[in-house]
C-alpha cells in the first residue's frame, strides 16, 4: 500500500544495487511507494517533511526475489499459506515470491491464477507472482492455456516438482511459449532412473542404505532440454541444478548463444550429503544434496554468473511428512527466512561478492520473470531490504514465521540478515 | 508432373493435375479464365454441356469427403461424363490391398479421369504413375490439393480483378494443411503477398523459405490484409498439444471483429470448409457481408469442371 503523500527517507546507508553496479553511501526518498530520488545527497533532513529512518551506515538492496516457492495455497493450508509465506519471506528480507502451482488444484487454470492474485492481494505482505502449470494439472500430458495463463498474471510456466518425460510434448511448450515470449522453468530429473532413489547416489546413500539418485538423472534432462531449446527458441530456465555435470552443461549451452538461465537453491550452495547425517529427513529434498565437490561447484558457477539465480526453493512440510523414516518422508525444506542468511555465509568466506549474491536474488530474478523491481533507480517500486551484513544469529525454529518448520538450517549461526523489508515503500518486516 | 506429348503450344499442357507446383502463371491464368466460362454455365438454367459426353470419371477417395466429392461429381455431371464415386476409406486397405493394387484394378476398369483423394503425401502421384488415364489430385496428406487453391484464386480475381500485389493472410493450421501449401505456391505464382500466421506449432520447420512473410500474432500479421484466409483446425491438434486448447485458439487466432479490424476495410473473409464456428471463425464474422466462403464453394464447382475440360483434351479421341 503506498503511503500517499507521506515521504519517507532512508539515510546514512551503504546502497548497493546490482542492476548498476552501484554502491555507495547515501540515502533513498520513497514517496507514494516509489524510489524517488537517491544518492549522497539525500541526508536527515534534506527533504523537507519526510520521516526519517537511520540505517547507521548498514546496507540497503533491492528486496529479494525468490523464483521457487511452494506456497501450499490452496490445498495445503495447513502447511502454509500465502499470508504465512509473506510474513517468512518478509523476516526474509524477500519481497516478491514467486509460487509455484504444485497445488491442489494444480494451478492450471487462469480462475485459480487469479485465486492466487486475489488471496495475495487481501493477505500477503509481499508481491506474490504465481508461476503456472505449463501442462494440465501438472500430468506432463497436454499443453496448459500458456497465453491465457500469461495474460491472466501468471509469470513463467512451469511442471512443478516433476519433469515431462515426452520429448515432443516439451518440445510442443517451448515452442509455443516462445510465441508469448513465456518462460519455461523446468525441474530436472528423468524418473525412470531416478526411480526410487530419496538422496544422492554414492558412498553415504550406499552406507545408510538408502536408494540413490544418480545425478546423471538431472543431467541427461538438462541435455535434452537443451537440444530442444536449440530446436524451437523457447526461453527455458533449469529451475533447480545441483551437480558440476549439469553446470557443465549450462556453460556449454550459453556460450552457444542459447537463451538459457538456471538457478540452484540455496540449500545446494550451503549444504551436501553428508549432513544427512543420522537419517535427517529435513536434508531430504529435491534434487538430493550432493556431493561436496558438486556444492562447490555450484558456488562456482554463481560466483561466475554461470548460475543465474539463487531461490530458497522454500518447500514447508509438517510431521505428517517429515517425521518418519527417510525414505518415506517427504521432499522440501523451508527456506524462505534462511535463504539470505545461508547466502551471505558465500560472501563471508570471500567466495561471492556481495553484488552478484544480491543480483542473483534480485535483479536477475526481476529481470527474467520482467518485473519492475530488482533494482534501485528513481522511479523504481520501492521494494527494499535494509540489511545488517555482520549481525550474528541463530536459526531457532519457535522464531520462524513459516507455518512449517522443516529448516535444514535449525540451530545454524550465521552472519547477517534483514533489518527492515519494504514492500512498495511500507515496512513490512522489522527485526527483533 | 508429366507433360504431354502432343502439342507443346496447348494452353494447359499437362496430362494430370496432381498439384500447383510445376504450373507456370499463364497455366494457372488459362485455367481461371476457363473457369469464368463454366461459373457462367452454372449459372444457366441449361447447366449442362457434353464436352465429356461418353468419358468416365471415377472418384476415388481414401479419405472422407463431402463437398470435394460432390463437387467433382457435379462438375463430371455438367459436362455429360458418367461419374462413379468410391468411397474406400479404409475398406481395401483392411483386406491388405495395396495402393497400387488398386490402381492397376481400377486401370482395369478403362477410366478416363480420375479424382483421387488420400491421406498420405505423395500417394497421389505414386498411383499417377500407375495409370493411363488423367489424373486429379483431390487432396493428399498434408501436401497439396491444388483445385481448392484454383478456386480460392477465382473467387479472389472475381472480387478484385486481380491478384498481383494482393496481401493475402493464411491464417491457422499451416502445418498441416496442404490448402496453405496449394495457395502459397499458387498466390505466390501469380505475385501476391502472401502471409502465414499461427502459432510456431502450427507453422512448420522452414515456412519462411516457401516466400511467406511469417507471423505469430493475428493483429500484426492482418495488418492491411486484402484478403484473410482461414483454415480449419482439427480436433486432434489438441490432442497432440499442439495448442492447449480450442478457447485459447480462438482466443488469439480466431477471427473475431477485433482482429478482422485490422485488416483493409474492404478486406474478402475465405474459408476453406468446413467451418469450426467459434474455433477459427467467429459465426458473425462468417456470415458478414465480407464473407465469400459460400462463393467459393460455387466457384469450386466451376474450377473443377475447368480442369476436367483441359485435361481432357489429352485424352485420345474416339
Amino acid at each position: 500500500m503506498p503511503s500517499h503523500g507521506k515521504l519517507l527517507t532512508l539515510v546514512n546507508a551503504r546502497l548497493i544495487d546490482p542492476a548498476t553496479g552501484l554502491d555507495a553511501f547515501g540515502g533513498l526518498l520513497i514517496e507514494d511507494g516509489v524510489i524517488a530520488d537517491l544518492g549522497a545527497h539525500i541526508m536527515e533532513g534534506s527533504v523537507a517533511g519526510a520521516e526519517s529512518l537511520d540505517c547507521g551506515g548498514r546496507t540497503v538492496a533491492p528486496g529479494l526475489i525468490d523464483m521457487m516457492v511452494f506456497g501450499g495455497e490452496p490445498g495445503h493450508e495447513h502447511r502454509e499459506t500465502l499470508a504465512t509465506a509473506s510474513r517468512a519471506a518478509a523476516a526474509g528480507g524477500v519481497t516478491t515470491i514467486c509460487c509455484m502451482p504444485d497445488t491442489d488444484p494444480v494451478i492450471d487454470d487462469v480462475a485459480l491464477v487469479d485465486f492466487i492474485l486475489r488471496r495475495a492481494r487481501d493477505t500477503a505482505l509481499v508481491h506474490v507472482h504465481p508461476m503456472a502449470a505449463m501442462t494440465r494439472e501438472l500430468k506432463g500430458e497436454e499443453m496448459a492455456e500458456i497465453g491465457l495463463l500469461q495474460d491472466a498474471g501468471a509469470v513463467a510456466f512451469t511442471n512443478g516438482k516433476s519433469s515431462v518425460a515426452n520429448a515432443r510434448l516439451m518440445r510442443n511448450v517451448l515452442s509455443y511459449a516462445k510465441d508469448y515470449g513465456a518462460l519455461i522453468v523446468h525441474h530436472l530429473e528423468d524418473a525412470s532412473l531416478a526411480q526410487e532413489g530419496v538422496m544422492n547416489e554414492g558412498e553415504v546413500a550406499t552406507r545408510l542404505g538408502l536408494r540413490g539418485v544418480p545425478a546423471a538423472a538431472e543431467t541427461m534432462m538438462l541435455e535434452r532440454d537443451i537440444r530442444l531449446v536449440e530446436l524451437t527458441g523457447g526461453r527455458y530456465h533449469a529451475g533447480q541444478i545441483s551437480c558440476r555435470a549439469s553446470l557443465d552443461v549450462i556453460r556449454a549451452a550459453k556460450s552457444r548463444g542459447l537463451p538459457v538461465t538456471c538457478s540452484v537453491s540455496v540449500n545446494h550452495l550451503t549444504l551436501n550429503e553428508n549432513d544427512i547425517g543420522p537419517y535427517r529427513t529435513f536434508f531430504k529434498m529435491k534434487p538430493p544434496l550432493r556431493a561436496e565437490d558438486d556444492r562447490q561447484a555450484m558456488v562456482e558457477g554463481v560466483a561466475s554468473g554461470d548460475i543465474d539465480v539463487i531461490v530458497s526453493a522454500h518447500d514447508p512440510r509438517g510431521a505428517e511428512g517429515k517425521r518418519r523414516p527417510f525414505a518415506e518422508a517427504a521432499d522440501g525444506a523451508a527456506g524462505l527466512e534462511t535463504m539470505l542468511g545461508a547466502a551471505l555465509r558465500l560472501y563471508h568466506n570471500g567466495e561471492v561478492t556481495l553484488q552478484r549474491l544480491l543480483e542473483a536474488m534480485s535483479t536477475t530474478p526481476a529481470r527474467l520473470l520482467g518485473l519492475d523491481s530488482g533494482r534501485m533507480a528513481k522511479g523504481a517500486p520501492a521494494d527494499l531490504t535494509l540489511i545488517d551484513l555482520e549481525m550474528p544469529w541463530r536459526v531457532e525454529l519457535e522464531q520462524l514465521c513459516s507455518k512449517s518448520k522443516n529448516t535444514p538450517f535449525e540451530g545454524a549461526r550465521f552472519e547477517g540478515r534483514a533489518l527492515v523489508t519494504f514492500v512498495a515503500g511500507r515496512p513490512v518486516y522489522h527485526y527483533g | 508432373m508429366s507433360i504431354a506429348e502432343e502439342a507443346p503450344t496447348a494452353p494447359f499442357p499437362h496430362r494430370h493435375l496432381l498439384g500447383i507446383e510445376g504450373l507456370s502463371r499463364s497455366e494457372i491464368v488459362t485455367l481461371l479464365d476457363l473457369s469464368e466460362e463454366s461459373a457462367k454455365l452454372g449459372r444457366q438454367v441449361n447447366k449442362k454441356s457434353d464436352d465429356l459426353r461418353g468419358r468416365t470419371l471415377i472418384n476415388l477417395f481414401f479419405e472422407a469427403s463431402t463437398r470435394t466429392q460432390s463437387s467433382f461429381e457435379l462438375a463430371g455431371k455438367r459436362l455429360g461424363a458418367d461419374v462413379m464415386n468410391m468411397s474406400i476409406p479404409t475398406s481395401s486397405i483392411q483386406k491388405g490391398e495395396t495402393l497400387i493394387d488398386t490402381a492397376v484394378t481400377l486401370n482395369a476398369m478403362r477410366p478416363d479421369l480420375l479424382v483421387v483423394r488420400h491421406r498420405a503425401a505423395g500417394a497421389v502421384e505414386l498411383l499417377a504413375q500407375k495409370v493411363d488415364c488423367c489424373v486429379i489430385n483431390a487432396g493428399d496428406g498434408s501436401h497439396e490439393h491444388p483445385t481448392q487453391a484454383l478456386l480460392d484464386a477465382l473467387t479472389i480475381r472475381r472480387h478484385k480483378n486481380r491478384i498481383e500485389g494482393l496481401i493475402v493472410a493464411i491464417c491457422g493450421d499451416i502445418q498441416h494443411s496442404r490448402v496453405a501449401r496449394s495457395n502459397i505456391l499458387l498466390l505466390n505464382t501469380l505475385g501476391a503477398r502472401v502471409r502465414v500466421i499461427a502459432p510456431s506449432t502450427l507453422l512448420g520447420a522452414g515456412i519462411e523459405r516457401l516466400g511467406v512473410e511469417v507471423y505469430n500474432s493475428m493483429t500484426d500479421g492482418l495488418a492491411d490484409a486484402d484478403i484473410v484466409m482461414m483454415l480449419r483446425l482439427q480436433r486432434e491438434r489438441m490432442v497432440s498439444s499442439l495448442i492447449p486448447s480450442q478457447r485459447e485458439y480462438f482466443h488469439f487466432y480466431g477471427l473475431d471483429y477485433d482482429k478482422l479490424a485490422c485488416a483493409k476495410p474492404d478486406a474478402l473473409i475465405m474459408h476453406p470448409g468446413p467451418m469450426n464456428r467459434g474455433v477459427e471463425i467467429d459465426s458473425n464474422v462468417a456470415d458478414d457481408s465480407r464473407s465469400v466462403i459460400r462463393e467459393q464453394v460455387e466457384m469450386g464447382v466451376a474450377v473443377r469442371m475447368a480442369v476436367l475440360q483441359a485435361l481432357a483434351r489429352h485424352l485420345p479421341n474416339r
